[in-house]
């Protein structure tokens, strides 16, 4: 405490204020940014450009070059207050969906690399996934013949493709019930812009969100069989099934 | 008035480049402060935004690097914080709030060391290592301010007022501790063209350079310390030129550090 | 101030883009749920297409505010298109026609004036005086009508009489000419009646379905759906698709075969040749009820007789000519189309060709071949469709369940109107034609005209209706109920010039400010749909009615209305020669209304209440200001051409009758449709023990046509390296203007883009989505490129849509048409597609 008496404590003292009030403020300032970061980051539900990796975020310095250089202003940046990232380009497909430039003229812009350049096939491009999310008011599973979506899909048949079923209820009708098939689906939101629902039933999402995982250890039979060309063990051997002398089935029949 | 004439000149210069573009469709400069593309050809990168998606794990690709190192370059030749006083947009705004405070007459309600910045930036670089994104560029003024007015952006009205606040009421706003400010004042320090105090025999401690200098620390030892050069060094100084411009002695002058 | 043809285009963009980036969202929408409590259902056929499905109608304060399939409809049991679904949005786009509009300037009528809005008096006033001023100056011929397949069939029958009737004049054609003409020509060729011998039920006992240029899959979605269902449900069954490209009904189909165009005529000869190497034909049925014909051939392609190639055809004046042969001479000509022969003309692999011969060819295998507009619209369309019956003939499969040619309609009424009640300019209702004297004589008689009447020479059809309107050979024009000027073709050189010819004054009836509205002088608003009572015919011989839901906005009247008010315009003497009225000197001082329609048997319905069920009461506009049931009254006059007339198999229910039902297939007769004619048992009109009777000729025999594969009117050559065909889309019904006024379809397929082979864009630096310039010899638009999507395209070949107003395909097609049925060939033209100017 005999410190205390010492002529040049004011000095120090307000020396160390300084210091403690300007890491203060550095700290507020750092946790603004942080807080701002955090707070308005969701990009689980960003759909992002052609190209963009997960960690996109971590690559976009935010130039907004590939809205700049996209053709259709489908790219925009996200608002100050904006969700997923202020100032980092998405889409959103409702309002403007992506149409697919052979020449990727978005990535052809990025100078981060943010989007990635070694994509060259737009088609193989991953922005996310189109998802009928709901099936009790997609009018094709209720049995009209819309498929609006599939149809406006440049993927058609490949991305999305009508599982024709029969109708039950009306008897002589199909169901055609439209399907994605996530290694052809681009995300480009030409299904969810042209729904012509009030609320479309059918939505671009981020991949992670929307696509399931197989468990590791099983294999789909019909498919590994079909890869293979055949059994993947030779041809049991199969024994006839006996039968009374005049069946009503003869036994070519039952046997698959 | 010659300089802050062409200062203004410069700033509006700048973002009428980029607003040619969206408004006009006369397309010489795209993208926008953190990242930008002349005529196809050249690149311009803001080098804190890509060191910080550096820091955050991200290996950047070559045009924004040598669009970086383009920025630096130049940065190198014309004085690390020729930015601040000839290029970004959140100068005129800071301006604009000083120029209130004195029109008003009131006292700042605070005013900040000019190593803050410094800290700042460390934080900024951190914070990119810690998030694994840069993080800093959701809220960095600069970057916001010419996104926003570049992009059409309602944020330019809310980041405008909130600097225009903060340079009401702290002395110096924003641009006293912006890590962009810093990161270039650390080129400053290394740069060629100057301010110097050349004729400081002839000063006449009016203060009126003192009054104007956003950075008053910057002026006192080469103005002052005859011992010394008279060439401002430190990389605080933004080469505004308004010194130049306000002092009645013609004390300054735009020389080589050397 | 002269509004020139760029101009015009121009605004017609303008209004267009207007129309679709403002669309006034029906206030129908903030329907909540609740409200269904006082909604007023009631039934009506869907206003598009020609399958016919039944919707009910959902009224609330005077208002359609919902809608929904008819669960209890037989064709689409509650289902319903995406077309269907937005029925209760078509009446409210917010440019709706509200008042009649003049073209004046300084307060008068002036060609080149601005649309003013003027009152019905006025409108039929000047109406009046142009068709009467035409009437004296050139005869009955100077007057003329366009019509549609999608009036109701009480306004099809006004019109008829009106301008048949009362005007003389035969220039009376429906758009669908444009659409089923061939088919029509067809049937009347080889059975001597139009229209189906089966029905849809067809759809649900064949064993193999095969689609002759048919995009079914869009066009008729609701039948499409239960073709695929019956695929789905029973595994035997085999789908054949043919096209010139691959479409949408691909995607079903176990057999494709992509042609060049126009050699469908190869497959079809090679069919039949098939056939016949192959011993499959039906002996026993060839030899009891068909006959061969060898047909004239180098018809030419009914363009203008100056047209070189007009000169060139040998028998263009001698089209449907044709001369008896015998079977063996038959089976002489078809002998050149062999397979090799026709594999190379086609491009079809020999196989496939192979494949689809022996579905035919198999008589086990029931099947139904179904075809619209790759058939009729053709400029060998009655040959293609002669040529289609020659295969059911000689395998003998036609006329029962599951077995049989079935041509598909686009338009609602195109059976129930147009063919029934005979709007074209060659017919009258119930199969007669003005050519014939007795047809005339037995029509002046049921409409209580005097003998001599009806003109007895075919008027002009709807291409030559262009050309002497652009000639000035026809002077007074009422359109009505379709959108002529865009869904014509050859806009350019054989549309517009016509409309706006100074020697001519030209009505647009409409709905809405169409493009053919644009280029009138006068334009009517009208009822449209469930505003006014009405009856539709489908393409399986359904007729269907419905009564008024909702008045119409304004100062909009139906057609009906229209046209029977405006025969109170003409005294009968200012029309008809003397010697006519002295026939009949009862009607001298007379109107053309008190002669046809107050006729003692059309007024002879008093004022009722019309009322459904369950005593929910509806208006009807038109017995108001009447003061008779007049739909009643037309319907039952025009029923007595069914019940009496020369051609028999017509016969339709009563008026109450079809109010009742949810439509019933014609010949109504003892109380009991009739799904298959010809065939005993099934039509009361085939006499016991024949088994078949083609009755509508009169040896009860279908003819067998022999006919060649001719060139097209006009082909790809080195400048014009390109086939265009031009067509539809699922979501939008053909010419857009209703469908492009709901803001879901817009919004679903807002812009018409030119399909392209991916390597035919990249030849020429075209890119998916860029804009290209299209053009013929005859036009140009721009359009973008769609290299992938719903259709793709063959090297060599372009598919543009029609329904966008912005980018009229129809200035890029060729005015060559069928030279039997008079129809246009849109699907082949020569075009080119290079980059626009950047």
């Amino acid at each position: 405490m005999k410190q205390a008496n010492n002529p040049t404590k004011p000095e120090i003292s307000s020396r160390r204020q300084f210091l403690a009030s300007s890491a203060t403020a550095a700290c507020g300032v750092a946790l603004f940014g942080l807080g701002g970061c955090v707070g308005s980051d969701e990009s689980g539900v960003m759909l992002r450009p052609p190209g963009a990796s997960k960690e996109f975020l971590s690559a976009c310095i935010r130039c907004g070059q590939c809205v700049r250089a996209c053709p259709y202003n489908t790219l925009k940046l996200v608002s100050l207050f904006g969700k997923g990232g202020t100032g980092s380009p998405h889409y959103e497909p409702r309002q403007i969906p992506c149409e697919m430039c052979e020449n990727l003229p978005c990535i052809k812009a990025c100078p981060t690399g943010a989007l990635d350049p070694e994509l060259t096939d737009v088609n193989k491009a991953k922005m996310g996934i189109a998802v009928l999310v709901d099936q009790e008011t997609c009018l094709n599973y209720l049995g009209l013949r819309c498929g609006v979506c599939y149809r406006a899909c440049p993927s058609i048949d490949k991305a999305i493709t009508l599982d024709a079923q029969h109708n039950q209820r009306s008897g002589k009708h199909t169901l055609f019930l439209p399907k994605v098939h996530s290694d052809h689906c681009t995300g480009c939101g030409k299904c969810e812009k042209s729904c012509v629902l009030e609320t479309p039933a059918i939505k671009v999402l981020p991949r992670d969100l929307a696509k399931g995982e197989l468990g590791h250890h099983y294999r789909l039979g019909w498919e590994e069989k079909q890869k293979k060309g055949k059994s993947l063990i030779p041809e049991a051997l199969d024994l006839p099934d006996r039968m009374p002398e005049f069946s009503p089935l003869s036994h070519d029949e039952v046997k698959p | 008035m010659k300089w802050l004439i062409l200062r203004r000149i410069s700033q509006l210069t700048i973002l009428t480049l980029f607003l040619l573009g969206p408004l006009a469709g006369i397309w010489i400069v795209r993208g926008n402060l953190a990242g930008s593309m002349t005529l196809g050809v050249l690149p311009l990168t803001d080098p804190l935004a890509l060191l910080q998606t550096m820091v955050a794990g991200h290996t950047p690709a070559t045009t924004a690097l040598f669009g970086a190192l383009i920025v630096m370059a130049l940065y190198l030749f014309v004085g690390g914080r020729v930015f601040c006083a000839w290029i970004c947009p959140v100068n005129i705004i800071t301006d604009s709030g000083e120029w209130l405070n004195k029109r008003l007459g009131f006292k700042h309600a605070g005013s900040t060391g000019p190593g803050l910045r410094y800290w700042l930036l460390a934080m900024v670089i951190v914070l990119a290592g810690l998030t694994g994104m840069a993080t800093w560029e959701t809220v960095n003024p600069t970057n916001v301010m010419a996104r926003s007015l570049i992009f059409a952006s309602s944020g330019a009205i809310w980041m405008a007022a909130f600097l225009f606040i903060m340079a009401l009421l702290i002395k110096g706003g924003w641009c006293r501790i912006c890590p962009t400010g810093a990161l270039y004042s650390l080129l400053g320090y290394a740069s060629l063209l100057k301010v110097s105090a050349t004729n400081r025999e002839n000063c006449d401690n009016c203060k009126a350079c003192y009054q104007v200098c956003p950075e008053p620390q910057v002026l006192v030892d080469p103005l002052k310390t005859t011992t010394i050069s008279p060439v401002i060094r430190s990389g605080q100084c933004t080469n505004c030129g308004r010194c130049i411009d306000v002092c009645g002695q013609d004390v300054f002058r735009f020389a080589s550090r050397f | 101030m002269k509004l020139s043809r760029r101009k015009f285009i121009k605004a017609n963009a303008v209004a267009a883009t207007a129309v679709a980036a403002g669309m006034s969202i029906p206030k129908a929408e903030a329907l909540a749920k609740e409200g269904d409590l006082d909604i007023r259902w009631d039934k009506a056929p869907c206003r598009f297409c020609g399958t016919g499905c039944s919707v009910l109608v959902g009224t609330k304060n005077g208002r359609m505010v919902a809608s929904q399939g008819d669960p209890d409809a037989p064709v689409n049991r509650g289902l319903n298109c995406i077309k269907g679904y937005f029925l209760s949005k078509i009446m409210y786009g917010r440019d709706r026609l509200k008042t009649p509009m003049l073209r004046k300037r300084n307060g008068k009528y002036d060609k080149e004036g601005e649309f003013t809005p003027v009152s019905w008096d006025e409108a039929f006033d000047i109406m009046a005086v142009k068709f009467k001023e035409a009437i004296k100056k050139k005869g009955p011929t100077s007057v003329g009508m366009f019509g549609s397949g999608q009036w109701t069939i009480f306004e099809g029958y006004a019109a008829s009489k009106l301008i048949k009737g009362g005007f003389r004049s035969n220039n009376l054609d429906p758009n669908a000419r444009h659409c089923m003409a061939s088919a029509v020509a067809g049937f009347i060729r080889t059975f001597g009646s139009d229209e189906p011998m089966g029905c849809y039920d067809d759809l649900e006992y064949a064993d193999g379905f095969v689609l002759w240029g048919s995009n079914m899959a869009e066009m008729h979605p609701i039948l499409w759906s239960r073709l695929t269902d019956r695929r789905l449900t029973a595994p035997h069954v085999k789908v054949a698709v043919l096209s010139t490209f691959e479409n949408r009904g691909y995607e079903l189909a176990d057999l494709t075969l992509t042609f060049k165009p126009q050699t469908d005529l190869y497959i079809l000869n090679f069919i039949a040749n098939y056939i016949v190497q192959n011993n499959a034909v039906n002996e026993d049925f060839v030899a009891k009820h068909a006959t061969f014909k060898q047909g004239n051939t180098d018809i030419g392609y009914g363009l203008r007789p100056t047209d070189p190639r007009e000169k060139a055809a040998k028998n263009a004046k001698k089209a449907g000519g044709s001369k008896d042969i015998t079977f063996a001479e038959y089976k002489k000509f078809i002998s050149q189309f062999t397979l090799e022969k026709t594999s190379k003309e086609t491009g079809v692999p020999e196989a496939n060709l192979v494949e689809l011969a022996k579905m035919y060819a198999d008589p086990k295998r029931k099947i139904v071949s179904y075809w619209t507009m790759g058939f009729n619209q053709h400029t060998r369309g009655t040959w293609a469709n002669n040529l289609i019956y020659n295969i059911h003939l000689l395998t003998g499969k036609i006329s029962e369940p599951g077995n049989g040619p079935f041509s598909l309609t686009g338009q609602p009424s195109a059976c129930g109107t147009a063919r029934e009640v005979g709007t074209f300019a060659h017919r009258l209702p119930a199969d007669l034609v003005v050519k014939k004297e007795a047809h005339r004589t037995f029509t002046e008689k049921i409409w209580k005209l005097p003998k001599g009447t009806l003109n007895g020479k075919v008027g002009y059809h709807a291409v030559l209706q262009n050309r002497m309107l652009k000639d000035g050979k026809l002077n007074a024009y009422w359109v009505m109920c379709n959108n002529n000027m865009q869904a014509g073709p050859n806009f350019n050189d054989e549309a517009y010039p016509g409309y706006r010819n100074p020697e001519n004054f030209i009505v647009v009836t409409d709905p809405y400010p169409t493009v053919t509205a644009m280029a009138a002088d006068l334009m009517l608003p009208t009822a449209m749909w469930a505003e006014k009572e009405g009856a539709y015919g489908n393409a399986e011989r359904r007729s269907q009615f419905w009564r008024q839901q909702v008045k119409p906005p304004g100062e909009a009247k139906s057609d009906l209305w229209q046209l029977v008010e405006f025969s109170k315009r003409f005294k009968v003497e200012e029309v008809w020669p003397e010697d006519l009225i002295a026939q009949k000197p009862e009607y001298r001082g007379k109107t053309l209304y008190d002669i046809l329609f107050a006729n003692g048997q059309i007024d002879k319905f008093p004022k009722q209440k019309v009322t459904d069920a369950v005593g929910n009461v509806y208006d009807s506009d038109e017995m108001d200001h009447f003061g008779y049931y007049l739909q009643k009254g037309i319907y039952e006059e025009y029923r007595l051409f069914g019940l009496q007339g020369p051609k028999k198999g017509h016969e339709l229910g009563s008026f109450d009758d079809y109010h009742k039902s949810r439509g019933l297939r014609w010949p109504v007769v003892d109380g009991k449709e009739t799904l298959w004619r010809y065939r005993e048992g099934y039509d009361p009109h085939v006499a016991k023990g024949s088994g078949i009777q083609f009755y509508g000729n009169k040896d009860n025999k279908a003819r067998i046509f022999a006919l060649p594969y001719e060139p097209p009117a006009e082909m790809p050559d080195k400048e014009y390296d390109l086939w265009l065909c031009t067509g539809r889309v699922l979501e939008h019904w053909h010419t857009g203007s209703m469908t492009q006024r709901v803001p879901e379809l817009y919004r679903a397929v807002p812009n018409a883009v030119l399909f392209m082979n991916p390597e035919d864009a990249k030849s020429r630096g075209l890119r998916r989505g860029m804009t290209a310039k299209i053009s013929t010899r005859r036009g140009m638009i721009e359009a973008s490129i769609e290299t992938r999507g719903r259709n793709r395209m063959p090297k060599g070949m372009v598919f543009l849509p029609f329904f966008d107003a912005r980018r009229l395909a129809n200035k890029l097609t060729l005015d060559a048409t069928c030279p039997i049925s008079k129809e246009t060939d849109y699907k082949k033209c020569a075009v080119k597609v290079e980059r626009t100017k950047a």
